[in-house]
C-alpha cells in the first residue's frame, strides 16, 4: 500500500559552498583548503566578476518579485508590497498552489513601522517566497488574507496578540495565546515586562 | 441532569431545530496531549463545532529570543517541543549558521543526522503509544516505551539528557560520539526492524483498530494546503512533501530513502506513514552509520561574540510533526532582534475545526491523535 | 465423599438457617472474588505489557486489594451540588444487587445451589436488566455532561446485546429442554464430550453460540472492547466521573461481580457446569477452575484489543450477531424437530 513517488528534482538550488577569503598578497595560489573550484586572485589579476543575481521563480506574475540566493538566506523569493495589496497578492500565491507558513510581524521601533511578514511554501517543489508590507506603528491596521488561505485565521490572531496589529476583516480577533483579558502586546519592542 | 437553559436550539443544515450543549476537552482530559482545551458544541454525539483554545502553555519562547545571545537561546529550543528536541535545535542552529556562513565539519553532519532520526523513531514511538491509548488499547503503550528506553540510553551516553537534549552547537556539536554509541545505534537498528514487524502484525492488522481509522477524519490535499499543514499529515493526504527532501539540508541529499506517501486521507494514511517513517529513518541511520567519515566536530573558530549580519535568515528541517522552520531578524547585535518559530502542530491543529464537523466524538478524537499534536509546539 | 460431608454438616440444619448460611457464603464470595479479580486484572495487565503489576504490599501484591479497599472507605463520599441524591446513591447498589440475588441459582457443585429455582435462567436474566437501570440513574443523577453521554451509550449498548444474549439462551432452553440451570448441569455429565458446547448435532452452530454469548456477555458488564460507558480517553470516567470513595468501589465491585456471573453462568450452560472430564477432584473444583478460566479470557481480551467505536458496537449487535443468533434459533428447532422427533 505504501507508494513511492519519483520525487521531483530540486532545481537550482546548490549546497552553499562557503565564499573564501582572498589569500594575502604573498602567499602561493591555491592552497588545498580551498573549497571546490575557486580559485584566489593573485594581486595581478582583476578581482572576480560580481555573482549573477539568483534567478526570480515567480517572475511571472505581476507582482515585484526579487530572486534571493536561498542559500544565505533561506528562501527563494521575495516581495515587498503596499499593505492593501496583501490579499491579491495572497490570492495569485494561491492560484499558483502555494501554501501559507506563517505569518509573522517585526517591530521596527525606531523607524515608527511595524512589519507584517508573510511565508509560504510550494508543496511540491522548492520554492519559499516572502511578502513583506510595513504599516505605520501607531495604527497598524491591515486587511486580513483568512478568505484565501484559512490557515491565516490562527497566525493573525497570534500576531494580533503579540503586536496589536489589527487584521480587517478578521472574524474572532481576540487573544489566542494570551489570556483572554489580556490588553498588552509583549512583543513589542516598548513593551517592559 | 443538563439544565434546560444551557441547552441551545439551533437550526441544522437541513433546517430542522436541535438542541446543542457546550462540552470541553480539556484542558485535563487524558486524550488531548498536554493543555489543550476543546470547546466542542455538540448535538447528542455529533460534533456541531470544535474550537481549540490554546495558550494554556504559552511561555513566549519569541520573546526570550529576543533578549539572549544566540548562544544562550538554544536550549529553549528544545523544550518547544520536547518529543523531538534534537531536530528543533537543528532548525535554529542551522539559521544562526547559515547567517553566519559556519561550514560545519561533515562528521558533524552525519552525527546530527543520526541523532536527529534516532529523535524521530522516539517520538514516533511515543505518539504511537499514546495514539492507541486514546483508541483503548492500553498495551502498546508499554510496549512502545520499551523500544524508546533503548534510543534514550543511546542518547545520554554522548548528550547526557533523555529529553531535551542541546547537543547541537552553533558550528557543530558539543560532543563526539565513541564506539559505545555507534555499536549501540547498530544493535538498535537489528533488534527494532523485528520490533516493527510485530507492530504490525498486532496492532495495525487488528480489525477493531482498522474499522476505527479507516475513512475516519477525511483531510484533503486542499485542505492541508489552505491551512499550511506539512508533515505526516500532508504526505497522508498524498503530496510527498518533506523538507528532507524538498530543501535539503545538512547532508540529507547523500541518503538514499523514500517519502512514505499515502493518498487515502484517512487517519489510517496518516498512521501508515508514521509507520513507515520509522523503518525510513533506520535506514537513514544504517546508510549514515557506513558512510560516518573521520574529523573534528566542530568548526574550529566560532567567534565567541557572535553577532550575525543584519537581515533576516530563515531555516527550515523536517521534525516528527512536520516542518519547523526559524526566522531569524537580526540587526548586528549579539541578541537577535526577532526569532520567529514556525511550528508545525499549530498549522496542524488549525484544520481541526473545519475537519471534525459534524463528526461523532470518537471519529473526532481519532483524528486529533492521527494529527500528532504536541501542545507546547502549538502555544511555545 | 464430600457429598456425605456436606450432607451430614447441613442436612439437618432448618431450612432459614441453611438459607442464611449460604447468603453469607455467596456474599463472601462475591466481595472476596471482587477484590481479587482486580489483583487478577492488575497482575494480568502488567503481565501482558511486560510489566510485573503489583508487588509491593504483601507477596506478589496480595494484599494490594486489601489496601484499595481500605483507602476507598476512608474516602469521603461527595454528593456533587445539583445532583438528584437518592438516585445518586442508589445507583451503585442497583447495580450490586441483581449480580448478588442472580448467583444464588448458579450451581456451584454438585448441591452447592443456595436455590433450585425452575425457572433459575429467566430470574438471571430478569434481574440482569436491572443493570442498565442502574448505570443509567448513576449518569444522569450526576449532573455530568460527560456522565450523561455515557448513560445514553450504556443504555443503547445493553439494550442492543441483550437481544442476542436471550436468543442465544433460548437456543439453549430449547437444547436442554429446561430453564433450572442444576438441570442444565446435571444433562451434561460423563465426559468432556458430553458439554453443551459440543452438542453439535442438535445445534449445528453450538462453537459460535457460544461465542456470540461471551461476546454479549462481555458487551453486557461493559468491559472492553466494549467499554463504551467508560471510554476513559474520551469520557474521562463516563457514568462513574462523579462518584467519590465507596462509591466508586461499590460500581467497581458491581463490575466484576457482573463478570462472575456471566462467566458462571457460561460455565454452566456451555462447559458442563461442576462435571469433571476425569471425575477425580470434588465438582465445585472443576466449576472454579472453568470460570476462572473464562474470566481470565476476559481479563486478556481487554489488555489486547483496542476499543470499538460506538456505531461499530451497535453494528455488529444488529447486523451480524442477531442475525446468526435468529438463524442459531431457527436451525436448532429444525435439528431437534427432524432429528429428535
Amino acid at each position: 500500500m505504501s507508494t513511492s513517488v519519483p520525487q521531483p528534482k530540486v532545481d537550482g538550488v546548490q549546497p552553499a559552498t562557503p565564499p573564501t577569503a582572498p589569500k594575502p598578497a604573498p602567499a602561493a595560489p591555491a592552497k588545498p583548503a580551498v573549497a571546490a573550484g575557486v580559485q584566489p586572485p593573485t594581486p595581478s589579476q582583476p578581482a572576480p566578476p560580481p555573482a549573477p543575481p539568483p534567478p526570480n521563480p515567480l517572475a511571472h506574475l505581476p507582482l515585484p518579485f526579487k530572486g534571493v540566493d536561498y542559500a544565505a538566506k533561506g528562501f527563494h523569493c521575495e516581495a515587498t508590497v503596499s499593505p492593501d495589496q496583501v490579499v491579491v497578492v495572497a490570492e495569485m500565491l494561491d492560484k499558483e498552489g502555494l501554501a501559507l507558513d506563517t505569518i509573522t510581524g517585526v517591530d521596527w521601533l525606531a523607524e515608527g513601522q511595524m512589519e507584517v511578514v508573510y511565508d509560504f511554501f510550494h508543496p511540491a517543489k522548492a520554492l519559499r517566497v516572502v511578502v513583506r508590507t510595513r504599516i505605520p506603528r501607531d495604527n497598524p491596521e491591515i486587511p486580513s488574507i483568512h478568505k484565501v488561505f484559512p490557515g491565516a485565521n490562527w497566525h493573525e490572531r497570534e500576531t494580533h496578540d503579540f503586536f496589536g496589529i489589527r487584521f480587517l476583516g478578521h472574524p474572532n480577533l481576540t487573544p489566542f495565546l494570551l489570556p483572554e483579558d489580556a490588553d498588552y502586546h509583549p512583543l513589542r519592542k516598548d513593551y517592559a515586562a | 441532569m443538563i439544565v434546560k437553559d444551557q441547552l441551545k436550539t439551533e437550526l441544522s443544515a437541513d433546517g430542522a431545530p436541535r438542541e446543542t450543549f457546550v462540552i470541553n476537552l480539556g484542558p485535563q482530559h487524558p486524550a488531548t496531549h498536554g493543555v489543550l482545551r476543546v470547546k466542542m458544541t455538540m448535538d447528542g454525539e455529533y460534533i456541531v463545532r470544535a474550537e481549540p483554545v490554546c495558550g494554556y502553555i504559552h511561555r513566549m519562547q519569541e520573546k526570550m529570543g529576543e533578549n539572549r545571545t544566540y548562544a544562550q537561546f538554544l536550549p529553549n529550543t528544545s523544550r518547544i517541543d520536547y518529543l523531538s528536541a534534537m531536530t528543533y535545535t537543528h532548525g535554529f542552529v542551522g539559521a544562526v549558521e547559515r547567517a553566519a556562513k559556519l561550514q560545519v565539519p561533515p562528521r558533524a553532519e552525519y552525527i546530527r543526522v543520526i541523532t536527529s532520526e534516532l529523535n524521530r523513531i522516539s517520538s514516533h514511538l511515543v505518539w504511537w503509544g499514546a495514539f492507541l491509548m486514546d483508541l483503548g488499547g492500553f498495551t502498546p503503550m508499554l510496549y512502545a516505551f520499551d523500544d524508546r528506553e533503548k534510543i534514550l540510553d543511546l542518547l545520554e551516553g554522548i548528550t547526557g539528557s533523555r529529553l531535551t537534549y542541546s547537543y547541537y552547537r552553533i558550528g557543530g556539536l558539543y560532543n563526539d560520539v565513541d564506539d559505545t554509541f555507534i555499536n549501540g545505534t547498530r544493535a538498535f537498528v537489528a533488534q527494532m526492524r523485528p520490533r516493527l514487524k510485530m507492530y504490525r502484525d498486532l496492532v495495525t492488522d487488528n480489525i477493531i483498530f482498522r474499522k476505527r481509522l479507516i475513512d475516519i477524519g477525511p483531510i484533503s490535499k486542499e485542505m492541508c494546503r489552505k491551512y499550511g499543514a506539512t508533515g505526516p499529515v500532508i504526505r497522508g493526504s498524498g503530496v510527498p512533501y518533506d523538507v528532507r527532501r524538498i530543501e535539503p539540508y545538512s547532508v540529507y541529499s547523500e541518503f538514499d530513502f523514500i517519502i512514505p506517501t499515502f493518498e487515502e486521507c484517512d487517519s489510517m494514511a496518516r498512521y501508515l506513514v508514521r509507520m513507515e517513517e520509522m523503518a525510513q529513518s533506520l535506514r537513514i541511520i544504517e546508510q549514515a552509520l557506513d558512510k560516518l567519515p573521520a574529523g573534528p566536530v566542530m568548526v574550529e573558530k566560532v567567534p565567541r561574540v557572535l553577532k550575525l549580519p543584519a537581515g533576516d535568515y530563515c531555516y527550515a528541517v523536517e521534525a516528527a510533526r512536520g516542518r519547523f522552520s526559524v526566522r531569524i531578524v537580526s540587526d548586528n547585535k549579539e541578541i537577535p532582534y526577532r526569532v520567529k518559530l514556525r511550528t508545525p502542530s499549530l498549522s496542524n491543529l488549525s484544520l481541526f475545526e473545519e475537519a471534525s464537523q459534524g463528526m461523532l466524538l470518537p471519529d473526532a478524537l481519532a483524528l486529533m491523535g492521527s494529527l500528532d499534536l504536541v501542545i507546547p509546539d502549538i502555544d511555545r | 465423599m464430600i457429598q456425605a460431608i456436606q450432607h451430614s454438616l447441613f442436612a439437618w440444619w432448618p431450612e432459614p438457617l441453611r438459607l442464611v448460611l449460604f447468603l453469607v457464603a455467596i456474599l463472601s464470595f462475591v466481595g472476596l472474588n471482587a477484590a481479587y479479580l482486580v489483583w487478577v486484572e492488575r497482575k494480568g495487565a502488567g503481565r501482558f505489557q511486560r510489566r510485573p503489576g503489583p508487588t509491593e504490599v504483601g507477596y506478589a501484591g496480595l494484599l494490594q486489594p486489601i489496601a484499595d479497599a481500605l483507602k476507598l472507605m476512608t474516602k469521603q463520599l461527595i454528593v456533587p451540588a445539583g445532583a438528584d441524591t437518592t438516585l445518586f446513591r442508589l445507583a451503585p447498589l442497583l447495580m450490586m444487587s441483581p449480580a448478588l440475588m442472580s448467583l444464588a441459582v448458579i450451581p456451584w457443585g454438585q448441591s452447592l445451589a443456595a436455590r433450585n429455582i425452575n425457572v433459575g435462567l429467566l430470574m438471571i436474566f430478569a434481574f440482569g436488566a436491572i443493570n442498565v437501570m442502574a448505570i443509567m440513574l448513576g449518569g444522569w443523577s450526576s449532573r455530568n455532561k460527560y456522565a450523561i453521554i455515557s448513560a445514553a451509550r450504556v443504555v443503547s449498548q445493553n439494550v442492543a446485546y441483550e437481544i442476542p444474549m436471550l436468543l442465544v439462551v433460548i437456543t439453549m432452553i430449547m437444547v436442554t429442554g429446561t430453564m433450572n440451570l442444576t438441570e442444565i448441569v446435571t444433562q451434561q455429565a460423563g465426559g468432556f464430550w458430553h458439554w453443551n458446547l459440543f452438542r453439535v448435532w442438535v445445534n449445528p452452530l453450538m462453537p459460535a453460540t457460544f461465542l456470540i454469548f461471551f461476546t454479549c456477555m462481555l458487551a453486557e458488564t461493559n468491559r472492553a472492547p466494549f467499554d463504551m460507558a467508560e471510554a476513559e480517553s474520551e469520557l474521562v470516567a463516563g457514568a462513574y466521573t462523579e462518584y467519590a470513595g465507596m462509591g466508586f468501589g461499590v460500581f467497581f465491585m458491581a463490575e466484576y461481580a457482573n463478570i462472575l456471573l456471566g462467566c458462571a453462568l457460561g460455565t454452566a450452560l456451555f462447559l458442563g457446569g461442576w462435571q469433571s472430564p476425569v471425575g477425580i477432584l470434588p465438582g465445585v473444583v472443576w466449576f472454579l477452575l472453568k470460570m476462572y478460566f473464562l474470566i481470565f479470557s476476559v481479563v486478556w481480551i481487554r489488555w489486547t484489543f483496542p476499543r470499538t467505536q460506538f456505531y461499530g458496537l451497535l453494528n455488529l449487535s444488529w447486523k451480524i450477531l442477531i442475525p446468526v443468533s435468529l438463524v442459531t434459533l431457527l436451525l436448532t428447532s429444525a435439528m431437534m424437530k427432524l432429528v429428535h422427533a
